[in-house]
């Protein structure tokens, strides 16, 4: 039997409210098949299951709000029958047992977060905190719950994350230039925009610094070698969400436009996917669209750094004994100290300065 | 296609972008993208949108004389088809 279980959608999220299930009992599914959506404080998001098998029963009926990491749904593995499949045997402590019946709580409902998935007192309490809530019979704000959500983690961030930040002022002339010369050829739906260029170059600079990219989990630093690149997509009925898009430096650049466009469209219309949702391994927040020179981003947890980009504007620069007026960006670096010092940092902003001169080849 | 046809057509464009866009708060005259907040995802769907909706092809070099609404009407209303 397998337990498909609500995944954490990034570090401001610990309940979901599920919305709806995409695949009925007796349905088969495979790896990456969305099977249920699930309303987390941001978005709804469309949970993918990452094990093959059949739905065999539903656990969680839509409506219900339970914490991450609960039984949704138990699925049969190829080949298992029902009558067959080895019930799911669960490790409960004898305090969590007696605390449910006191309390009169459904343990098939509860999520264990106890060594080996065992259920614990606290995930009975928690479980029970998280079912009285929404009785209350108030519908909460969707705005405020996004602030609130987006507060704990940035707090999180700064409380537990010793932040470095630099920055360096690129000249963009040639990758203007380039990129203008490039949109002339092309058909309106085929243009690019800068982003795109920005994206590559930080994920080509990541291969030879995977100390700025992965996860900071139970103290050790996990690398990754691919950069699944969180983008920072404003909401315009406000508040902020960061999806990844996956492989950004094996995608060639129509790619990654297609990409781009894609996920700022599903971001909005509110249908991201769990892994787009769970999986950066780094943050890319372009606030020069608004206009500011320079951004200070806050490291999005457990992720070990963020790169920020200023607006693409005309200013002075010296160059070769003279002054001129070239378009610059300015780009800027947050990373966590525990696994990278501030010259791996600098070497990292010059390898994307490098790459963002040769255009062509990005 | 009326000038009015023109700027009704530019705004339920804008609208597809940015559905909050209160037409009486817009003011033609200012600049547009300050006014609806369209970053250059938004701005480049506009474009494809008006491209699609109107048959008018704007390359990246004239986005600068797109400033206002009726910037943008004027434009369009000089290089549609027929």
């Amino acid at each position: 039997m397998i337990e498909f279980k609500l995944p954490s959608l990034g570090a401001d999220m610990d309940e979901g409210k599920l919305l709806q299930w995409k695949a009925k009992p007796g349905e088969k599914v495979k790896r990456g098949d969305v099977v249920a959506v699930v309303d987390t404080s941001k978005a709804a998001v469309e949970v993918e299951i990452w094990d093959e098998g059949t739905m065999h029963e539903w656990i969680v009926k839509p409506g219900e709000t339970v914490p991450v990491g609960t039984v949704l749904a138990l699925l049969l593995a190829p080949g298992e029958n029902p009558e067959t499949a080895p019930a799911a045997r669960r490790r409960i402590s004898p305090a969590a047992r007696k605390y449910a019946e006191e309390h009169g709580v459904d343990l098939d409902r509860v999520a264990g977060t106890g060594p080996g998935g065992a259920v614990t007192v606290e995930d009975v309490e928690k479980h029970r905190k998280i079912q009285k809530a929404p009785e209350s019979g108030k519908v909460p704000d969707k705005g405020a719950v996004m602030r609130s959500a987006i507060a704990a983690a940035m707090s999180r961030a700064k409380r537990e994350i010793p932040h470095y930040y630099l920055s360096e002022t690129i000249p963009m002339l040639r990758a203007s230039e380039w990129l203008a010369r490039e949109n002339e050829k092309r058909p309106v739906t085929g243009r690019l925009l800068m982003a795109v260029l920005l994206l590559k170059a930080v994920a080509v600079a990541l291969g030879k610094f995977p100390d700025l990219n992965g996860f900071f989990r139970n103290g050790a630093h996990q690398p990754s070698s691919a950069a699944h690149i969180g983008v920072a997509i404003s909401l315009r009925q406000g508040g902020l969400i960061a999806p990844a898009i996956h492989d950004v430096q094996a995608k060639g650049l129509d790619e990654l436009m297609l990409s781009l466009s894609d996920l700022v469209k599903r971001a909005r219309a509110g249908s991201l996917r769990s892994s787009e949702m769970s999986d950066p391994t780094i943050t890319v927040t372009n606030l020069g669209e608004g206009g500011v020179e320079e951004v200070f981003p806050i490291i999005y947890p457990p992720q070990v750094a963020i790169v920020g980009f200023g607006t693409l504007a005309q200013r002075p620069w010296a160059q070769d004994g003279e002054l001129r007026a070239l378009p610059t960006i300015v780009a800027s670096l947050a990373a966590d100290h525990r696994v990278s010092d501030g010259h791996r940092g600098a070497l990292f902003l010059a390898e994307i300065n490098r790459l963002l001169q040769a255009p062509e080849a990005l | 296609m009326s000038e009015k046809d023109v700027r009704a057509a530019v705004i339920g464009v804008l609208k597809s972008i940015a559905p909050e866009l209160e037409e009486a708060e817009l003011r033609p005259d200012r600049l547009l993208r300050d006014q609806i907040d369209l970053d250059s995802m938004d701005w480049l769907n506009v474009i494809v949108a008006l491209h699609e909706r109107l048959g008018v092809d704007i390359p990246e070099s004239d986005y600068a004389k797109l400033t206002t609404l009726d910037a943008v009407v004027a434009y369009i209303g000089a290089r549609r088809p027929g």
